[in-house]
């Protein structure tokens, strides 16, 4: 029973780590090879780091926390997803708010 | 505790009780989750307060000056390797492969050990060259955010040791292999915040 339970909140295989490695190492692979040879301009730096490391945690979810829609795994994807919504919301309208009020201060 | 809470709940409503195949091992697992869910807010605060702060240099440094990034590619690389020793770690344990599991579980710590090591050694770069926290509001963010997730990881090096001596004296329990799920997600979760940390704080800063 115990085996049973901890295993659908971890249950991946040799090959799903080493799927989820490569991925995570090619995703890191290239946002700092962009950002130390400055091949770029910065604007396309900029967007190109944020998408590969928004895309790079997705794997991360999928393939190490093993985050999925399954009946023993959704509760705790619900609960990331919220948690995720209140994470968008403390940073982005912190942010938001400070720069607003320091643009008018200026 | 949930035992007597299960047994008085059938009493009344035996059957309809749908969660009667969870063991409190599965429920531990999901707790924790819940409890890495309230961290996750903890680094948002820190995150939200560095993308405040990070241009308000006091004339000093910026990132641009002080981070090297082929010394923080080497730590998130020494940090990604240890996910995946750990996963390895997870399968033994799941097989009750006891020697397998110590032995990944040693990589992991050492992995973890190095991360630590190249850290402290940054800060104490940093801050012997006057580019302490003291000195400026970006400053004290990056040392608040970078500091806040080696803490954690900290943290998870000497969970991961006690495991070790765990495993070591008693074998891989159903109790062990609790804790130790328990402790893969806080191992793997710790990654997803470095992710985080490498590009916001070094790889944009030193764009």
């Amino acid at each position: 029973m115990s085996d049973h339970s901890s295993e659908a909140h971890s249950h991946g295989s040799v090959k799903s780590y080493l799927t989820g490695f490569i991925w995570s190492v090619i995703l890191t692979g290239i946002p700092f090879w962009m950002v130390m040879t400055e091949a770029f301009d910065k604007g396309p730096t900029y967007i190109t780091i944020v998408v590969l490391a928004v895309i790079q945690i997705f794997v991360h979810l999928k393939y190490f926390l093993h985050l999925d829609f399954s009946e023993q795994g959704k509760l705790d994807t619900y609960s990331f997803i919220f948690s995720a919504v209140i994470i968008v919301m403390v940073v982005a309208l912190s942010v938001w708010i400070i720069y607003a009020s320091n643009a008018m201060m200026m | 505790m949930s035992t007597t809470h299960m047994n008085t709940h059938d009493a009344h409503e035996a059957g309809a009780h749908h969660d009667e195949h969870h063991d409190t091992g599965g429920n531990t697992v999901f707790g924790f989750w819940i409890y890495l869910m309230t961290d996750c807010l903890l680094f948002a605060s820190v995150f939200a307060t560095y993308a405040v702060l990070f241009m308000n240099t006091a004339g000093g440094v910026s990132g641009k000056d002080i981070f090297e990034l082929d010394f923080v590619l080497a730590e998130t690389a020494a940090l990604l390797v240890s996910s995946i020793t750990y996963g390895f770690a997870m399968i033994c344990a799941h097989s009750k492969n006891k020697k397998g599991t110590l032995s990944w579980l040693a990589v992991t710590f050492l992995l973890g050990a190095i991360f630590i090591a190249m850290e402290i050694y940054e800060f104490h770069h940093l801050i012997v060259n006057g580019h302490g926290p003291q000195a400026s509001a970006f400053l004290s963010a990056f040392f608040t955010l970078v500091g806040t997730h080696g803490l954690h990881v900290t943290a998870g090096l000497i969970w991961m040791f006690i495991m070790i001596v765990e495993v070591m004296k008693t074998g891989l329990t159903g109790r062990a292999v609790t804790r130790l799920s328990c402790l893969s997600l806080f191992w793997h979760f710790l990654d997803v915040v470095w992710i985080c940390v490498f590009t916001v704080v070094y790889l944009m800063g030193a764009i």
